[in-house]
């Protein structure tokens, strides 16, 4: 390789590598500002400010949605596996939300800990079966994916 | 190393007669691949059982987000190539793969959109996965803003490298983007590593569509880089003898 093309190489290696770096501790050092939602843990251990606007998600605990059976509103009890939010919510629900699924809840939280949602959105699993199959699994050890919900990312 | 066959794959002549025995197949194979991967996705594999029929957008959403990716990097290598070889094809291969990049990231944001209406409940929410998504978008725009604003061909060129050198550091932030942070677009279904979490009956039409997509990709790129050559390398007597030859052609058939 001729010297001067070397140069060359090694200083466009270099440059991608600098900048990499340089845009990887930003985006580290953003972490926290980039996750979409707390989880239901960081709610309970008062990491998160009351009376406004921020993002819950986590499972919607199975057997905890409570629904009117005058108007629209909904109760239910978001879950990590390690704390429980309650929720309180009025309105049209998305059509994936189910108990046992992730939903991304939108509002306040106020004195008594009580989760206001102005909005509910339904967070879809990376899992994609076909109808038979899917009951097929629920004869079996199916449930132990609705405790925590599967495809959810606890890990940030 | 002999470096003298790296060269020779760098003359626009050489690419432009050597493609065009293949433009044919390409379109034969994009076209058979597309057709059987949509008529088997949508109308033979099995619906999802939680999202029903609307999961059905991932034929088309998925294989365009893969290939949007794997676009930019081979715009920013064919810059790099250019940056160091100082070679005139990789740098018209660049240009070429910009608009067709944006065009791709538009169908995937678009497609993204259409499904996160009825699947979570809104169009559009500033997650980790989608944010970074619309930045490869600007990107793509980026590159094809600085084409056109520079009046010397070589400046833009180089311009345009350099941004797209830059911007590669987004394309594995998006790609683990579901999995540093929570986001409420859904982590890979396809895994490089381990088991796909998709059923085989619904994995391969996606796999008949991944490989029509990447094949009507090659196509659109070749086709964009043939117009490229042809229009830098116009005063090029090469060039001219093409544009005699055909002339005469199309006087011989009046």
């Amino acid at each position: 390789m001729h010297p001067v093309r070397k140069q060359r190489l090694i200083f466009v290696i270099a440059g991608v590598i600098a900048t990499s770096i340089a845009i990887g501790l930003v985006v580290y050092a953003m972490r926290e500002n980039i996750n979409l939602f707390y989880p239901p843990s960081k709610i309970a251990a008062g990491d998160v400010p009351h009376n406004r606007m921020i993002r819950g998600g986590g499972c919607v605990k199975p057997g905890s949605v409570v629904r009117s059976k005058e108007n629209l509103d909904i109760n239910f009890i978001l879950t990590d596996g390690v704390a429980e939010v309650p929720v309180k919510f009025s309105g049209i629900l998305p059509d994936l939300f189910a108990e046992g699924e992730a939903a991304v809840v939108n509002g306040k939280i106020d004195d008594k800990g009580m989760f206001n949602a102005d909005q509910v959105l339904a967070k879809h699993d990376e899992n994609y079966t076909p109808p038979e199959v899917a009951s097929m699994k629920d004869g079996n050890d199916h449930k132990n994916d609705q405790v925590i919900c599967k495809g959810m990312n606890y890990g940030a | 190393m002999n470096w003298q066959w790296f060269h020779r794959l760098g003359s626009p002549r050489w690419f432009y007669e050597k493609t065009d025995a293949w433009v044919p197949w390409l379109i034969i194979f994009a076209w058979g691949l597309l057709l059987t991967g949509t008529i088997w996705g949508l109308g033979f594999a099995p619906m999802d059982a939680k999202q029903k029929d609307s999961y059905r957008i991932l034929y088309v959403h998925a294989p365009v987000a893969f290939i949007s990716m794997a676009c930019y990097y081979l715009m920013a290598i064919a810059g790099a190539i250019g940056l160091i070889w100082k070679m005139k094809l990789p740098y018209m291969v660049m240009k070429s793969a910009a608009p067709i990049g944006f065009a791709f990231t538009v169908i995937v944001l678009a497609t993204g959109s259409i499904w996160g209406r009825p699947t979570w409940g809104t169009w559009w929410e500033w997650d980790g996965r989608m944010t970074s998504y619309l930045v490869l978008s600007f990107l793509y725009l980026g590159v094809i803003a600085l084409q056109n604003a520079f009046q010397s061909r070589d400046t833009a060129d180089k311009a345009s490298a350099i941004l797209a050198l830059v911007g590669t550091v987004n394309i594995p932030i998006i790609y683990k983007s579901v999995d540093w942070w929570y986001t409420l677009h859904q982590p890979a279904t396809l895994k490089l590593v381990g088991k796909s979490t998709i059923h085989v009956s619904m994995l391969y039409p996606l796999f008949t569509m991944i490989a029509g997509f990447y094949v009507f990709f090659t196509l659109v790129l070749i086709l964009f880089t043939r117009t490229e050559i042809l229009r830098r390398e116009s005063k090029t007597q090469w060039v001219k003898d093409l544009a005699a030859g055909n002339a005469r052609k199309e006087e011989v058939a009046q």
